[in-house]
C-alpha cells in the first residue's frame, strides 16, 4: 500500500526549514518576542 | 467524535495556557518553551501562554528591519499543515474552541445565509494583506495582531484584570480592537464559528494543506447514497460527498456521525484508499 507521499515531503520539507530556522538562530528571535508584552497585541500600541 | 473534540479542546486550551499562576500576578511566560509555536492562535502575551503565536511570530520577521526568511515559524506551518491541516482549528485552537462554547448558548441561530461563501474569502485578504504585505512594506507594526487579532485583545483583558498598572495604558486601539471582539463573540452565538469562516489568517493557511495533510477525510463512493445528510450537518456549509478535502473543513466529524451508509471516514488515512475504492467501483 502507498502512503501519501505529498504529505510526507510536506512534513520532511517543514523538518528541513525548521532546523534551518534553528541553525540561524530564529527560535531565540521568536523566544525574545515572545517572553515580552507585546504592545500591539494587547491593544496598548 | 464531539465529545472527544470537546475533551481534546479544552486539554490543548489548557496545555496552551499552562501558566496560572500568570492568570493571577500579570506576568507572562518567559521560559524556553515560548520559543515554540503552538499550532492554533494563542497571544503570546496571554498571562497563561506558554508556546508563541505562529501568525505573531511570522510578523515578527517580516517587520524586522533587517530581513530574515522566517525559515523556523514556516517551517512549524508547514509541519503542523502537512499532518493535521485544518484539524489544528477543529480540535488544537483555543480560540475556535472559545467559539465552539459561544454556539452552544441557546439563542436565535442563522449559519446559511447570503453572502457567506464571498465573505469566506475575505481571510485570504487578511492573511495577504494584513499578516504579510503591510507588516513587510512599513516594518515595526503587526498589523493583523495590532488592528484585528480577538486572542491579543483577550490577553490584554486578562493582563489588565490581572495587574492594575495595565490598565491606564489601554487608550483607542484597546477599545478599537475591544469592539472587533466584540463583534466577533456576539457572531459566534448566531454563526459557527465567524472568525474562523471569514477572518482567521491561520486558518487560511491550514486550509491549503488540507487536500494533502496526512490527517484527511475520506469518501467511499460505492457506499454514498447521495442522501445529503454530511452536507445538511456541516456549520461550516461544505458538501462532504463532494469536497471531502475542502479548504474550509476543520473536521469536527459531524458528517461521520451524521453519514447512515458509513460512507465518510476521518483520521489518518492513507492517501491510496479512496483511490483503491473508486477503482473497485470501477
Amino acid at each position: 500500500m502507498r502512503k501519501n507521499i505529498p504529505a510526507l515531503i510536506l512534513i520532511a520539507a517543514g523538518i528541513a526549514a525548521v532546523a534551518a530556522g534553528i541553525c540561524l538562530d530564529q527560535h531565540t528571535d521568536v523566544l525574545a518576542k515572545a517572553i515580552r508584552i507585546c504592545m500591539e497585541c494587547v491593544g496598548i500600541g | 467524535m464531539g465529545k472527544k473534540r470537546t475533551i481534546i479542546q479544552a486539554l490543548s486550551a489548557i496545555l496552551c495556557n499552562a501558566n496560572i499562576k500568570g492568570f493571577f500576578t500579570g506576568q507572562i511566560y518567559t521560559g524556553a518553551t515560548k520559543s515554540v509555536c503552538v499550532p492554533g492562535l494563542n497571544c503570546y502575551s496571554c498571562p497563561g501562554a506558554v508556546g508563541a503565536c505562529p501568525i505573531g511570530s511570522l510578523q515578527t520577521f517580516l517587520t524586522g528591519l533587517k530581513f530574515k526568511v522566517p525559515y523556523y515559524v514556516v517551517g512549524l506551518l508547514i509541519f503542523f499543515g502537512a499532518v493535521l491541516g485544518r484539524a489544528v482549528c477543529g480540535f488544537l485552537c483555543p480560540f475556535g474552541f472559545l467559539q465552539d462554547i459561544l454556539f452552544k448558548i441557546p439563542f436565535f441561530k442563522k449559519n446559511r445565509f447570503k453572502g457567506d461563501r464571498i465573505l469566506r474569502y475575505l481571510k485570504y485578504v487578511i492573511l495577504a494583506l494584513f499578516v504579510i504585505i503591510l507588516p513587510f512594506t512599513f516594518k515595526l507594526t503587526p498589523f493583523f495582531c495590532k488592528y484585528i487579532c480577538p486572542s491579543g485583545t483577550i490577553a490584554g483583558l486578562l493582563l489588565s484584570a490581572a495587574d492594575p498598572r495595565v490598565r491606564p495604558m489601554l487608550g483607542n486601539l484597546f477599545e478599537q480592537k475591544l469592539v472587533i471582539l466584540g463583534i466577533i463573540l456576539s457572531a459566534s452565538l448566531i454563526v459557527w464559528r465567524p472568525f474562523c469562516k471569514y477572518l482567521c489568517p491561520l486558518g487560511a493557511i491550514y486550509g491549503f494543506f488540507n487536500k494533502a495533510a496526512l490527517y484527511r477525510m475520506d469518501l467511499s463512493k460505492d457506499k454514498c447514497i447521495s442522501c445529503g445528510k454530511c452536507a445538511g450537518v456541516c456549520n461550516m456549509n461544505i458538501d462532504p460527498s463532494r469536497t471531502p478535502n475542502s479548504m474550509e473543513c476543520i473536521r469536527c466529524g459531524e458528517c461521520v456521525k451524521a453519514c447512515p451508509a458509513g460512507a465518510l471516514v476521518c483520521g489518518f488515512i492513507r492517501q491510496d484508499a479512496s483511490q483503491k475504492k473508486s477503482e473497485e467501483v470501477v
